[in-house]
């Protein structure tokens, strides 16, 4: 009977206040090494696939990546030169925002968690300096926030979970709006915009940055569906997440400029860019 | 006799871990409603093996560290798990007798009353987005009883856990 008023105590105080979250550090601390041992039979077997891939493959896939490193280098010279002119452009119109972010690499844990939720453990904690509601993206778009946070593992949950919302922008026009999670693996849904909202199927939607989360720019969603039924107050929007939110094994951990500590700020963002296996 | 009395408390102790371990193991995506709720099972099995020692307040310890290795509201699991090993508590001396079958239906019952109470308190919180398969797993578990009924008890006899 005090167990069951204890525990309902315990329910209240996490649901509404979020004080429980040393508790919940101190006892991730327990079931990080179950974690741990769970992910192991899986990252041995991708370490084993790597390691006995033939050498066609590795040929193969190093010829591919040097291409796409050359790539990526031409388009990087570009983005330098327009950084510079943003940068000069918004010291004219004396603006202050800054673009550039720190982020560290962070790898999934292959843990199912609570069944019909959708978040992921990442192998850093409070250790690396990942704090609460951190933002986590992935090579081609926003991820999802920490919510737990564990010495040497946090939680993150991905846009995708039904109580997940995100602020974004249509990258063609700036037209502002609210992406939810819907709870199936590739779907958002966009409420509240009106039927004479611009938005179209395959517009880019980026974070807008308001929510204060997500720096802004990064890609979220594209529109798939836009459904402008005249009986409903709102247009039914759905989108496609362009994070790979299933398939991807390695995350980033964002930084936004601003509220990086000293021990952060001595990384250059090269250094912190190449990671560091765990 | 007290001293004779209280043996293997490690075992029990293996078995909630592995418990716990198979249910956090990755499994694809269709086989994830068809995990079996092993951390249940194992604690009706105690419950009703050894009715002295495992009870009410280790299936809320349980239950508290199934709610931090889910990412769960804290309380959610301590909480049903609880309400679960008291009723395997007052039935254990009826499901002791009840052939195997009968024990697999009783199962049933209580980890579809776990998946209920879970439920409501999910739904009270936030948004759930809870289908049909939600309920597979009580089926599951009940079709697997016979298999940790059996091991359990093997391991049980075999190291004299009292």
């Amino acid at each position: 009977m005090a167990l069951a008023i204890l525990s309902v105590a315990l329910m209240a105080i996490d649901h509404r206040q979020h004080r429980l979250e040393d508790i919940r550090a101190g006892l991730s601390v327990l079931i990080y090494p179950l974690q741990y041992m769970v992910d192991l039979p899986v990252s041995a077997s991708s370490w084993i696939g790597e390691n006995l891939s033939s050498r066609e493959t590795l040929l193969e896939e190093n010829a591919r990546f040097k291409m796409q490193q050359t790539l990526f280098k031409a388009q990087l010279q570009k983005l330098l030169a327009l950084k510079m002119e943003n940068a000069r452009l918004r010291e004219l119109l004396q603006s202050p925002r800054k673009i550039s972010e720190h982020v560290l690499i962070g790898e999934l844990l292959a843990v199912d968690l609570e069944p019909f939720t959708r978040q992921i453990v990442i192998n850093k904690g409070s250790r690396d300096q990942v704090f609460m509601g951190q933002p986590v993206v992935d090579a081609d778009g926003a991820f999802g926030q920490i919510v737990h946070l564990g010495p040497w593992s946090s939680t993150a949950m991905l846009i995708t979970d039904a109580n997940h919302a995100i602020p974004v922008q249509v990258n063609r026009n700036g037209l502002r709006a609210i992406a939810l999670g819907t709870g199936a693996p590739d779907s958002l849904s966009i409420p509240y915009l009106p039927m004479s909202a611009d938005i179209l199927v395959g517009d880019l939607l980026t974070t807008s940055g308001l929510g204060g989360r997500f720096p802004p720019g990064y890609p979220v969603a594209k529109v798939t569906q836009v459904d402008k039924n005249p009986t409903l107050p709102y247009a039914t929007i759905s989108a496609q997440p362009t994070a790979q939110l299933e398939r991807a094994r390695e995350v980033l951990l964002v930084w936004p400029q601003d509220s990086r500590d000293e021990s952060r700020s001595q990384l250059t963002e090269s250094e912190t860019a190449t990671g560091s296996p765990p | 006799m007290s001293i004779i009395q209280h043996r293997g408390g490690g075992l029990i102790l293996l078995s909630f871990v592995i418990a716990l371990l198979l249910h956090m193991l990755a499994l694809p995506e269709w086989a994830e409603a068809l995990r079996p709720d092993w951390i249940a099972l194992v604690l009706i099995y105690w419950c009703i093996a050894l009715p002295e020692r495992v009870g009410v307040g280790v299936g809320w310890i349980a239950g508290l560290m199934l709610d931090v290795a889910n990412g769960a509201l804290l309380g959610q699991n301590a909480l049903t798990l609880a309400i679960v090993a008291y009723l395997a508590l007052r039935l254990h001396q009826r499901l002791r007798l009840f052939p195997i079958w009968q024990q697999a239906v009783s199962v049933l019952l209580l980890v579809l009353l776990h998946l209920m109470l879970t439920l409501w308190i999910k739904g009270s919180v936030d948004q759930s987005t809870v289908t049909w398969a939600y309920w597979l797993s009580a089926l599951t578990s009940s079709l697997l009883w016979p298999v940790v009924f059996l091991t359990l008890r093997g391991l049980r006899r075999g190291y004299r856990v009292r």
